[in-house]
């Protein structure tokens, strides 16, 4: 970011005889000869970009990611270009957007984009190496005929680790993440007492973790061939092995104690010949399955067809409901002789100013069945199921809508109302027209003509007003005949976000998520392009 | 003739009493036909608009913190659900909330009015095709993509914690990354009605471009500033599923987040904790909203939406 002069630097440039400034190509003083306040500030702002920057790639380098290190490389290189060269003037009022913009948002798009063409998801969550260490160390069991060692259980900082002592007499000491190794330990009794940097855990404090102290496994050494330490009472540790083993050369999996071979199959897992399959898997190009599930497999293609249908219907009947209703309030008041019209306005104005959040959920409890203020007050203990009848829920989601939306198209449809020249009112006047022909003909179209472009956004929004949804309905009341969670007023957004799984009630399944994501990208953005192209909102980019 | 002179004459001098004259001499009938049913119309409306608000100030204050024990008006008016918030993580919510908003909408307003002022003064290559680009960006809700954000954060995470999930300096950056898309398109028009003779005055006294931005443009914009600084702030306020997403310990949680917990976790019970939270939650939007209530009629027509 780009920060002023002082003024006096400035107005004694200009004052500069040797420093006319040439129409075109103004002359400035080179940076290096301008230590004004502006230039220091710039010049610490910039010392901290970069600091974070390098710090980040150094991270990332440490961590092997390296999509990572050279985006930041190469964001570093262009701010400093930007800020430091004198050609790249507009950049430097872009470029701090600009960063944000293509991390959080276009690529975002773009890998949404490749994660639906993948597997990505439960049961596939990472590279096939990961998948491979991953079964290798799940698989294991204790080696026959190995000894057992009496272990005690530390801890350093949070993480636990076991300590034992070997046939010579050495402590041996080792986390999760660190292999075992000697360290200058105490042992009494053939059991390691004192172990220097970690802290031995008592009786109590070994029940308090019972879990994690059975699930812990120490490497007995770098190589994940050699086994890791595991302990099931907390007193004697075995090693345990692998029974799988993988053979990188033929890129198959064998079982060693069955002799059972799985080779990896299109769909990222290792099956055996016998057709079943080692259940981690990891992430596979799957093209278009994702799609065809979504539009073929009728566990998922029934409700989203009707789903896709009440997306379309909700949005345009919100638009519509809140539209007429708006427009009718905004005629009411569109009359200078009325009293009191600000005061009608701050008031009418209300539901739009509560964050929607608060007001669907304020109206899931009015419409409560059993305990709701419509039911038990309004209709006298009548237990209407106004969110859990599929119908109802329907009509209420969108009366709901209707209160939070109406004010909005009533602001919109005031100010588009009084923007209407009274000289083409007059004129339909003194040609003949009355009062409900000059409303056809030529109120209604200047209306429609200003208020169409954000009617569209209304549209838009409301395709995807998920937090009404999921706050008033959560989607629900489920349909009975599907085997997904999904209800009768899902709109195509709270169904991506029921099948991501991200909210814990389905399996994870980023790929068919984000197919689904991209199904509605392709919606939104035909729908606006048709309907911008007629408004030609275009134009004003001249 | 006379008459309506007498009416401008008793309108400057009693105020005003003047607008009551026209009405004074409409016979009834008249009156019905031609405002008092309007009249009849807005109570409706306005009873409509403001009676759930009505009933959540109601619950917020009633003894009995349950579903049922709201429904009867006002009938007991205690500040138990307002203390007991106390004791819950309604304030920590809070606390992040007004940070998490607040830093988003001067993040999006500094660099939506940076870019703004670049494609409105400056002509250079790729001008064209980035107001494009922005115009198409635009249609894409951020939201769309949030298992990608999420996939993101997981990666970002690993290299720097502070950017990953369950951090709220990650979620306001994912919101910055919506800021250029949403508001650049609005700001842009509104600098393009500053004309361009005030910078070519200021740039031949000898300003240089970051002055102009920053001392002049600046301030002749700032109402757009506040309407893209208070829709920002509304949006990101309510902003639900990627907060939901990212921010995973609770004591992270916005308020969005966090009282939909409540009401969807026990409906019944916690019924006047939320009405508490959701009336004090109310206030600061509400404020702001009614206290630039101008702004914001003149910036919607400009082609925003509600967030």
């Amino acid at each position: 970011m780009s920060t002023p002069h002082p003024p006096q630097v400035e107005a004694a440039r200009a004052m500069a005889p040797e420093q006319p400034p040439a129409a075109g190509t103004p002359r400035r003083t080179s940076h290096a000869r301008d230590f004004g306040r502006g230039f220091v500030v710039k010049l610490i702002l910039m010392a901290l970009v970069n600091a974070l920057g390098v710090y980040v790639v150094l991270a990332a380098w440490g961590e092997e990611s390296y999509g990572i290190m050279w985006s930041m490389v190469a964001m570093l290189v262009v701010a400093d270009y930007v800020y430091f060269s004198r050609r790249a003037l507009p950049l430097k009022y872009i470029v701090p957007g600009l960063v944000f913009l293509l991390a959080y948002q276009i690529f975002t798009v773009v890998y949404t984009g490749v994660v639906a063409f993948t597997n990505y998801g439960d049961g596939h969550n990472s590279t096939k190496q990961d998948a491979i260490e991953f079964l290798l160390i799940s698989n294991e069991r204790r080696v026959e005929g190995s000894p057992t060692y009496p272990v005690t259980v530390v801890r350093a900082g949070d993480q636990l680790g076991f300590a034992i002592v070997n046939a010579d007499g050495e402590v041996r000491v080792g986390t999760a993440e660190q292999p075992l190794q000697t360290v200058d330990g105490t042992a009494t009794d053939g059991v390691a007492s004192e172990v220097p940097g970690y802290e031995v855990l008592g009786r109590q404090e070994i029940l308090e973790n019972a879990d994690d102290v059975t699930a812990l496994r120490v490497p007995v050494s770098d190589d994940a061939e050699d086994g890791s330490l595991r302990t099931q009472d907390a007193r004697n540790a075995f090693v345990a092995k692998s029974f799988l083993e993988y053979d990188e050369e033929a890129d198959v999996m064998r079982d060693l104690s069955t002799g059972a071979v799985y080779t990896p199959s299109d769909e990222g897992y290792f099956v055996a010949e016998d057709g079943t399959r080692l259940q981690t898997g990891w992430r596979v190009n799957v093209g278009l399955d994702n799609f065809a599930t979504a539009f073929g497999d009728a566990r998922y293609a029934t409700p989203f067809f009707k789903i896709l249908a009440w997306t379309f219907a909700f949005a345009i009947l919100s638009v519509l409901t809140t539209f007429l209703l708006g427009l009718f309030l905004a005629i009411v008041f569109n009359d200078p002789r009325l009293r009191g019209r600000k005061i009608y306005r701050t008031l009418l104005i209300l539901p739009y100013a509560v964050p929607g959040f608060l007001a669907a959920l304020l109206w899931s409890g009015m419409l409560n069945r059993r305990y709701g203020f419509v039911n038990e007050m309004l209709l006298g203990g009548a237990e209407v199921g106004w969110l859990t009848d599929p119908t109802l829920a329907k009509l209420s989601v969108l009366g709901v809508n209707l209160w939070l939306g109406f004010p909005y198209m009533f602001l919109i449809a005031t100010g588009a109302l009084q923007a209407i020249p009274s000289d083409v009112l007059e004129a339909a006047k003194i040609d003949g027209a009355g009062r409900i022909r000059t409303w056809w003909s030529v109120t209604m179209p200047l209306l429609l003509v200003s208020t169409a472009p954000l009617l569209i956004s209304s549209f838009a929004f409301n395709f995807n007003n998920f937090t009404l949804i999921y706050m008033l309905t959560r989607g629900g009341p489920r349909f009975t005949d599907a085997s997904v969670p999904l209800g009768h007023t899902d709109i195509l957004i709270s169904m991506v976000y029921s099948v991501s799984g991200l909210d814990g009630t389905a399996a994870k399944n980023y790929g068919l998520a984000s197919a689904l994501s991209i199904v509605i990208f392709v919606i939104v953005a035909t729908i606006s392009a048709l309907a911008f192209r007629r408004t030609r909102s275009l134009e004003e980019i001249n | 003739m006379a008459t309506q002179m007498r009416t401008q004459v008793a309108g400057t001098r009693a105020g005003q009493r003047g607008d009551v004259a026209p009405h004074k001499r409409m016979s009834p009938g008249r009156y019905m036909t031609e405002l008092g049913w309007r009249h009849l119309v807005g109570v409706v409306a306005v009873v409509y608009a403001a009676f759930p608000l009505l009933y959540l100030i109601s619950a917020s204050l009633a003894e009995r913190g349950t579903l049922t024990g709201s429904n009867d008006l006002f009938s007991t008016v205690s500040f138990n659900n307002y203390a007991d918030l106390g004791d819950t993580l309604f304030w920590t919510w809070f606390g992040n909330t007004l940070l998490i908003a607040g830093i988003t909408a001067i993040g999006t307003v500094l660099m939506g009015a940076a870019a703004a002022y670049a494609f409105s003064r400056f002509r250079f290559t790729g001008r064209r095709a980035g107001l494009t680009a922005l115009l198409i960006i635009q249609m894409f809700p951020q939201m769309l993509a949030f298992v990608a954000i999420f996939l993101l954060l997981i990666g970002l995470g690993n290299v720097v914690p502070t950017l990953g999930l369950n951090s709220k300096i990650g979620l306001i950056c994912v919101y910055l990354g919506g800021a250029l898309g949403v508001n650049t398109f609005l700001m842009y028009g509104f600098f393009n009605t500053v004309p361009r003779e005030l910078d070519e005055a200021a740039k031949i006294d000898g300003a240089s471009h970051a002055q102009i931005y920053w001392t002049i443009i600046l301030r002749l914009v700032s109402p757009i500033l506040a309407v893209v600084g208070l829709l920002s702030f509304i949006a990101t306020f309510g902003e639900f599923i990627i907060a939901r997403v990212i921010l995973q310990s609770e004591s992270n949680w916005t308020l969005a987040v966090g009282l939909f917990g409540w009401v969807s976790d026990l409906l019944e019970a916690q019924w006047g904790l939320f009405a508490a939270g959701a009336v004090i939650s109310a206030v600061p939007v509400l404020a702001l909203f009614l206290f630039l209530q101008k702004y914001i009629v003149g910036g919607l027509t400009a082609g925003s939406v509600k967030g």
